[in-house]
């Protein structure tokens, strides 16, 4: 047995840290104005935290290697955004073509809504209308292996946002303009800006993590080990893969929803490969197989590139002598150096293939020490 | 309440497996050349051949891993893979009898596993990253009645309960509940050979298709496992059909044999018929010209 605490003490443990956050979120609202910067990276980690813990069920449970985040993320966006956004400013935002009027009728019929309601309708219906996708390009895709699978997925997400910049549905997506004036987290009027991102991140990851621990979690770990003997032992492949990929991309389009609300105007330039890329390197510093990983990765990840590391893009004076390099863009030089130094001393990422442990946590200083005690012969099982 | 009582009453259950005329042909290579085996229930019966003779080609066919050129596979009453040469293959077909099957049915292996046929691999394919305990629970999600939704809000759980409780049982029976939570790649060798079967014993199988089971086992422990077949045949009211290289087991507990050699059918009988059947003696030791 992996060394733990008894189940109370680890339930207590999580509850309080669980209230700490809690409280720590509430506070920081109320600081909008001085911790603007602070509340803003947190949102953006928050919903890149969602995407990357649904690449991880796929690429990480299922070993389903899929590279069409984006494009999921896309569907989701444009069809949060497009119920979201208020039919007062549709006629600003369409300016150049006007809204399509099957669209504009639906969206009159829905403003009766009461706006958290309709926001909510809107993520859910991004969710599902990118599921349906998902199970159509399932169908062919999901018979391809590993790389093929992401060269196809990659493919499809491509198609995604080249149609949605097509000027033949300016009417819809309003083409290359994007859509602006999307409801932000805290259009409801009270402090959400930051409690509704991550209340749906924990909803729809302790969706994953249920499912990871049910029956179907343990069919898509066999399929990920072994697709011959998962399917002698009954296990359909087609079938798990579908729904591995289906749940997958319901909660990426979601996350996708969200980074709309985030960013209020969206356009489809801001779905191009490197979002996808941005999920992918998420996942693979937090470890995959672990959803802790992933979730550390989010937050590790993006406090690093547009926080930790800004001062290296401004010019810096010492006595009159310029420190060399510090210059705009140089932050992107130190942060891929900081990857390399990641990958190199963790191989599998920081989590492996582990999800957080309290006792790990706890021990962490403990081990430590220990380590320098032991002898160079190491005695390394001992220590896991 | 054993399996045994359960299948009694069915009809036509004398034979569990049939297979009619079954060839299997690569491009121009017959791998398995009109293949005609009975399996009737409650019976130990052999595949014996040298190396190469097409023994895990039957057993892949049978499984649904690859689908016959030509010919029937019967599963009780049922038919589960039935083709005749097509295409490309109808001008490469080296057989004689193509067309005689009109209906094609093709199951994928995992529906053959939900029919009731587990099998075992030559070269041992258990999950190894996971624990001993996960690789026989995971055979249990054959038979999960519980959608994903359910499972995932963990509204089932009776029947998780009744999973793990299944899971334990087997692992005992296989003499391995002391090593549940070690991760299966890491047991020796004949543990996982037999972490192998209890995981195949966890889909509830009617028939089970051991491939090679005793390999790289020594004397004594095939002694072990011949006596383990026998156990877990009677416990669970199985029909056994297998692929071995090991005389000692084939001869000491098969109820007949098939012999094959390049694919074809060269005998059939008894343990005592085989043994002195000189073609088998030939396909064996080579012959004198």
């Amino acid at each position: 047995m992996k060394k733990n605490f008894p189940a109370s003490v680890r339930l207590t443990l999580s509850l309080i840290a669980a209230v700490g956050v809690f409280f720590l979120l509430f506070w920081l609202e109320g600081q909008r104005t001085e911790q603007g910067m602070l509340i803003s990276i947190l949102q953006k980690s928050v919903i890149l935290s969602i995407a990357a813990v649904s690449m991880n069920l796929l690429t990480g449970f299922t070993g389903l290697f899929s590279l069409g985040q984006a494009g999921f993320m896309a569907i989701g966006a444009y069809v949060t955004g497009l119920i979201a956004m208020p039919v007062s400013s549709v006629d600003n935002v369409f300016y150049v073509s006007g809204m399509a009027d099957g669209l504009r009728s639906f969206k009159e019929s829905l403003s009766v809504l009461p706006t958290p309601l309709l926001i909510t309708l809107a993520l859910l219906a991004g969710g599902l209308i990118a599921a349906i996708f998902a199970a159509l390009v399932g169908i062919p895709v999901l018979r391809l292996k590993s790389d093929y699978l992401a060269i196809a997925t990659l493919g499809f997400s491509e198609i995604v946002r080249a149609i949605i910049a097509a000027p033949q549905l300016d009417r819809i997506t309003n083409g290359s303009y994007g859509l602006k004036a999307i409801p932000g987290f805290d259009s409801g009027g009270g402090r959400g800006s930051l409690l509704i991102p991550f209340g749906v991140a924990v909803a729809c990851i302790t969706f994953i993590v249920l499912l990871i621990r049910s029956s179907y979690g343990r069919a898509f770990k066999a399929i990920r080990e072994d697709e011959i003997a998962a399917e002698a032992m009954g296990i359909g492949l087609f079938k798990h893969k579908q729904l591995a990929f289906i749940i997958s991309s319901f909660f990426t389009a979601i996350s996708g929803g969200l980074l709309a609300m985030f960013m209020r105007s969206i356009d489809a330039r801001a779905f191009q490969v490197t979002l996808t890329y941005d999920i992918l390197l998420i996942v693979v510093i937090g470890g995959i197989g672990s959803i802790t990983g992933s979730i550390v990765g989010a937050f590790l990840v993006t406090f690093a590139k547009e926080w930790w590391l800004r001062f290296f893009d401004q010019p810096l004076v010492i006595n009159g002598f310029k420190v060399p390099l510090l210059r705009t863009g140089f932050r992107m030089v130190v942060f891929s150096i900081f990857l390399m130094l990641i990958v190199l001393f963790y191989r599998k990422g920081l989590m492996g293939n582990r999800e957080f442990s309290w006792y790990r946590l706890l021990s962490w200083p403990a081990r430590i020490g220990r380590r320098k005690k032991s002898l160079p012969s190491g005695d390394e099982e001992a220590l896991k | 309440m054993t399996r045994k009582e359960m299948t009694n009453g069915r009809p036509d259950t004398a034979k569990v497996l049939v297979t009619e005329n079954l060839t299997m042909q690569f491009g121009g290579v017959v791998a398995v050349d009109k293949l005609n085996v009975v399996v009737h229930e409650g019976e130990i019966v052999a595949l014996i051949g040298p190396n190469g003779a097409g023994k895990t080609t039957a057993f892949n066919v049978i499984t649904g891993v690859y689908t016959p050129t030509n010919g029937r596979v019967r599963l009780f009453d049922r038919i589960i893979a039935e083709n005749r040469p097509r295409g490309k293959m109808k001008a490469l077909y080296k057989g004689d009898d193509a067309g005689q099957y009109k209906d094609d049915v093709v199951l994928t292996p995992d529906k053959i596993t939900k029919l009731g046929v587990a099998r075992t691999f030559q070269n041992i394919r258990l999950f190894k990253s996971l624990s001993v305990f996960e690789n026989v629970l995971i055979a249990h999600h054959t038979n999960l009645k519980a959608g994903v939704l359910r499972a995932t809000f963990g509204l089932n759980r009776k029947e998780e309960k009744d999973m793990h409780e299944k899971s334990m049982e087997l692992l005992s029976i296989v003499g391995l509940d002391h090593l549940a939570d070690e991760v299966s790649g890491s047991l020796p060798y004949g543990m996982q050979r037999r972490l192998e079967i209890a995981r195949a014993l966890a889909t509830e199988p009617k028939l089970l298709l051991l491939d090679e089971p005793a390999a790289g086992m020594n004397p004594q422990e095939t002694l072990d496992l011949m006596a383990f077949i026998r156990d877990i045949k009677d416990r669970f009211g199985l029909t056994i059909f297998m692929i071995e290289h090991h005389m000692n087991l084939v001869m000491g507990i098969s109820d007949r044999i098939y012999v094959i050699d390049f694919g074809r059918q060269i005998a059939e009988g008894t343990p005592v018929e085989i043994q002195a059947n000189p073609d088998v003696i030939r396909a064996y030791l080579g012959v004198d010209e």
